[in-house]
């Protein structure tokens, strides 16, 4: 076994196999596990991806919304035990890989066109 | 006379050397997830198998230790004389040999082989190897020193600025950080902790990083605490 095999092997034991395939541009919600005085509760996170980086056990999704006037954007690492569960709630038209020009806007001209040739699998929810 | 004492000396000053370390290949890096959920940093060592290759007594040496042989190679890539001496311990042919200090080297014997076990999960270690190597590095690179303007008239861009007073004393002082080599130099890091070992690959999972690159050989040892009885 190479050094790579080894690695890969390690990660595979931490990897989520049902987290559901994510494009750029994609709404999703994300469940996000809180411990708040002893108690753990998941708290949902709905925006759009902007930006996915890395791959393997590093991949990380970063989901903007627009909260109360305030642009809220939160890098989620998908493996992490934190991120409780993914589900995409619709699938957005986007023709570059990081929508970083959507935080220069506002209002209506952050909508994304929906795009239905890429079908939303029910294995993200658990 | 000196080396004779050592053993005894060591237990005066109630350092116990407990556990020996063992010789490992660095594989590279990745992150796990611990129990709370947290992302840690984490370097993959190939640690051992180790042979021991020789057992040192007080009897024979006037110290004890214990020599730790490792990664198989072919036998022309070793000498006559490197080959007689594991030949002793009936050892296969290894390129690397470590000599690791222990209070009682009795419970060690020739032959005897030394897996990752050595260490569990949450232990403190202590990861030697070679840095990579930079060459021949200026001061911004090699001593962190900021350089001057780039433009403006400026010709001063990289240069290291004044390295001393002048008649008195008439020399640089010694130390002086200037230009030079950089890595390729037996680097320690400190107290790192293991996060996971794997006894059935002999693979250990310890948090951060350790010098070299990939392939590298790491000498992994139990944490030296300094001040600790």
């Amino acid at each position: 076994m190479n050094a790579e095999e080894i690695i890969r092997s390690i990660e595979a034991e931490h990897i989520k196999k049902d987290v559901p395939k994510i494009y750029v541009g994609d709404t999703v919600r994300v469940g996000v596990r809180i411990v708040e005085g002893g108690k753990e509760r998941v708290q949902p996170y709905e925006g759009t991806v902007i930006a996915m980086r890395n791959g393997g056990i590093n991949e990380t999704i970063t989901v903007r919304r627009v909260f109360q006037g305030v642009g809220v954007e939160r890098v989620f690492l998908l493996h992490a035990p934190r991120v409780a569960n993914i589900k995409v709630m619709r699938r957005g038209k986007a023709r570059r890989a990081k929508l970083y020009y959507l935080r220069d806007r506002v209002g209506k001209a952050t909508r994304l066109k929906q795009r239905f040739d890429r079908p939303i699998e029910k294995s993200g929810k658990k | 006379m000196l080396a004779a004492n050592y053993c005894g000396l060591a237990e005066c000053l109630g350092r116990l050397i407990v556990s020996v370390g063992i010789l490992g290949t660095k594989l590279g890096m990745t992150q796990v997830f611990d129990d709370d959920g947290n992302a840690v940093p984490v370097t993959v060592i190939q640690a051992g198998p180790c042979v021991v290759t020789q057992v040192k007594t007080q009897q024979t040496d006037g110290y004890c230790a214990v020599q730790l042989g490792y990664q198989e190679v072919a036998e022309k890539a070793l000498s006559k004389p490197e080959l007689g001496h594991l030949k002793k311990s009936e050892a296969p042919n290894l390129r690397h040999l470590r000599e690791y200090r222990v209070d009682d080297s009795s419970t060690f014997e020739l032959g005897q082989t030394l897996a990752a076990d050595v260490f569990e999960a949450g232990q403190l270690v202590d990861v030697s190897g070679k840095s990579i190597g930079k060459g021949f590095s200026g001061n911004q690179k090699r001593h962190n020193f900021s350089r001057g303007p780039m433009t403006h008239g400026s010709k001063n861009h990289r240069l290291p600025g004044s390295i001393g007073p002048g008649t008195t004393p008439g020399r640089v002082y010694p130390g002086k950080k200037m230009a030079g080599q950089l890595g390729n130099a037996r680097v320690t890091v400190r107290k790192l902790a293991v996060v996971k070992v794997d006894g059935e690959r002999n693979v250990l999972l310890v948090k951060g990083a350790v010098p070299g690159k990939p392939g590298a050989l790491l000498n992994i040892v139990p944490a030296n605490i300094v001040g600790k009885k």
